[in-house]
């Protein structure tokens, strides 16, 4: 984009930035419209499995509900509890929707498309999710009451451990991929898997990773069954209880533009990104563009998880725990070896 | 010229934070400021052309070994009278600490300044054509292998120890067995009865 800026007769650091910012608007502001669908979109499907018919009154078919609640919230008023730390309470639901939008500058949305093609891209993804927990704890603690401050505990315990076995599954992709930039892993997938699919996950040793790194992004973003930090019978709402107005939206908005990123990565770093599924171009596969492709698979992966929310019971706290510590983290660690194993064995032979 | 002033906008932000980690009344506060100030840092050896470590040190202290910390505050009850009665009581050893620490400053700027060492020429990034990642890969599985394997059983060790430390074995505690939970069928745990009127039945 840069360049076309120099060719319209900008200076070249002037171009770069005008360049640059006009590429995080392109990426903010059609982000908050699809969390806003999306948001109506989890409400249906898990309207539908419920037999019920989910939000239908604001606009054509409900499609308007998630503006309305916004419109709504955004004129209530921001009530702040007396005995809560002001400064820290305010701060916290800024601390979550920035670092939900912060992840998206190394998405690589077609060939080249990146805002910032960093060779450290990975890294970084986990760098910024690895703050998201900060929101969470610090609403819990600020807000000065019970209930909040229990939910923050669980859920920094929980982000902890997954973190812990999401690097360990990344490892894995890394060493198949041989980059950290996001752009030479969607591209170390072409024709993958005996040059006809485009995907990690079709390849038998990586397939076990990408269903673990699917049940860890669910437990990352705190959603169903994973959802004890806003276990609803047991914590009121989590650590949002005490929140209100524009600070609770924040919040909501941040948790599904989360949720959006970590489909986004499921995509990206198992299955293909921007490129079509298949390596065959009997019809013109090549010539959609990779936009769709990898939205398709974004929305495919927003589906699984809203199917999962509306069909799997919550998990026990200590069963969680069990999960990351004692079943995912020796499982990745294992793979690891696997996998350097192999390519020692293969590509690296000689 | 936009480094430039990348540059002076870390460095202000680091020192300052450093700063108010000290002065914040509330220790809290105090850990966010910590916090500030290793993300500031990271930002520094972005623009040393180090990403890598920047990467690092945002993953390793601030994603894990800052929210241990803030935990741990957290959960601490401080009283803030208390905290401040021992200030004259410790002010000498306080004071000898910060005067060796200044010392030491100003021995070392002498040491640069006089021109012994030609620290500037290290401190400036190896341009190469190879990433971050993998001149730091090459450097440590090569040269300095014992080194880092060393660093590696330290870690191991120190790992075994915690686990000594904090583990024992408590009796009288009921503990979930996961794979009874899991191998657990309807048919042991329910019993289909018929009792007819009047008879009640024996559980």
């Amino acid at each position: 984009m840069t360049e076309t800026f120099i060719s319209w007769g900008m200076d070249p650091n002037w171009a770069w930035g005008v360049a640059t910012i006009c590429g995080i608007l392109l990426i903010a502001l059609p982000l908050m419209l699809a969390v806003a669908m999306i948001i109506y979109a989890d409400r249906k499907i898990w309207a539908a499995i419920a037999l019920r018919r989910g939000p239908n009154v604001v606009g054509p078919f409900g499609l308007l509900q998630s503006f309305a609640d916004g419109l709504k919230v955004f004129l209530q008023e921001t009530i702040i509890p007396t005995s809560a730390n002001r400064g820290l309470f305010l701060i916290a639901p800024i601390i979550t929707f920035t670092v939900a939008l912060l992840a998206w500058a190394v998405i690589p949305f077609n060939s080249g498309a990146v805002l910032a093609d960093i060779n450290v891209g990975l890294l970084y993804i986990l760098a910024i999710s690895s703050l998201g927990v900060y929101g969470v704890i610090l609403s819990g603690w600020a807000s000065n009451s019970k209930y909040p401050f229990f939910s923050a505990m669980r859920a920094s315990a929980q982000m902890i451990s997954y973190e812990v076995s999401i690097g360990f599954i990344l490892i894995g992709i890394v060493l198949y991929a041989d980059s950290f930039n996001m752009n030479e892993i969607v591209k170390a997938q072409i024709g993958h898997g005996f040059g006809l699919v485009n995907a990690f996950g079709f390849n038998l040793l990586l397939f076990p990773l990408a269903v673990m790194f699917l049940i860890s992004s669910l437990a990352e973003t705190a959603r169903a069954p994973f959802d004890l930090t806003e276990a609803e019978s047991e914590l009121v709402a989590g650590y949002q209880t005490e929140y209100s107005s524009m600070s609770f939206a924040l919040f909501w908005l941040g948790e599904y533009a989360n949720v959006l990123l970590m489909c986004t990565l499921n995509a990206v770093l198992f299955w293909g990104g921007w490129l079509p599924p298949l390596n065959i171009d009997l019809i013109p596969w090549f010539d959609i563009p990779g936009v769709i492709w990898l939205f398709a698979k974004i929305l495919f992966f927003f589906f699984v998880f809203s199917w999962v929310k509306a069909t799997v019971p919550r998990y026990r706290y200590d069963q969680l725990m069990r999960l990351g510590w004692k079943v995912f983290l020796p499982i990745s660690l294992i793979w690891i070896f696997l996998i350097s194993g192999w390519l020692m064995l293969t590509r690296y032979a000689a | 010229m936009i480094q430039l002033i990348a540059f002076y906008l870390f460095a202000t932000i680091v020192i300052a934070s450093a700063a108010m980690v000290i002065f914040a009344r509330n220790p809290v506060h105090s850990v966010m400021w910590l916090i500030l100030a290793f993300f500031n840092a990271a930002g520094l050896m972005l623009l040393a052309g180090a990403e890598f470590i920047a990467m690092l040190l945002v993953i390793v202290y601030v994603g894990a070994v800052a929210v241990l910390f803030l935990f741990v505050v957290m959960m601490l009850d401080i009283d803030f009278a208390e905290l401040r009665a021992g200030f004259v009581r410790y002010l000498p050893l306080g004071a000898l600490v910060a005067i060796i620490l200044a010392a030491e400053l100003v021995f070392a700027v002498g040491a640069w300044s006089a021109g012994g060492v030609d620290l500037a020429a290290r401190a400036a990034p190896v341009v190469t054509d190879k990433s971050n990642i993998q001149q730091i890969g090459e450097l440590l599985y090569t040269k300095y292998i014992f080194l880092f394997e060393a660093a590696g059983i330290v870690l191991l060790v120190a790992m075994i120890g915690a686990i000594v430390l904090t583990h024992r074995q408590r009796g009288g505690v009921r503990t979930q067995n996961i794979s009874a939970q899991n191998r657990r069928r309807p048919e042991d745990a329910t019993r289909l009865v018929d009792p007819g009127v009047g008879q009640g039945m024996e559980l």
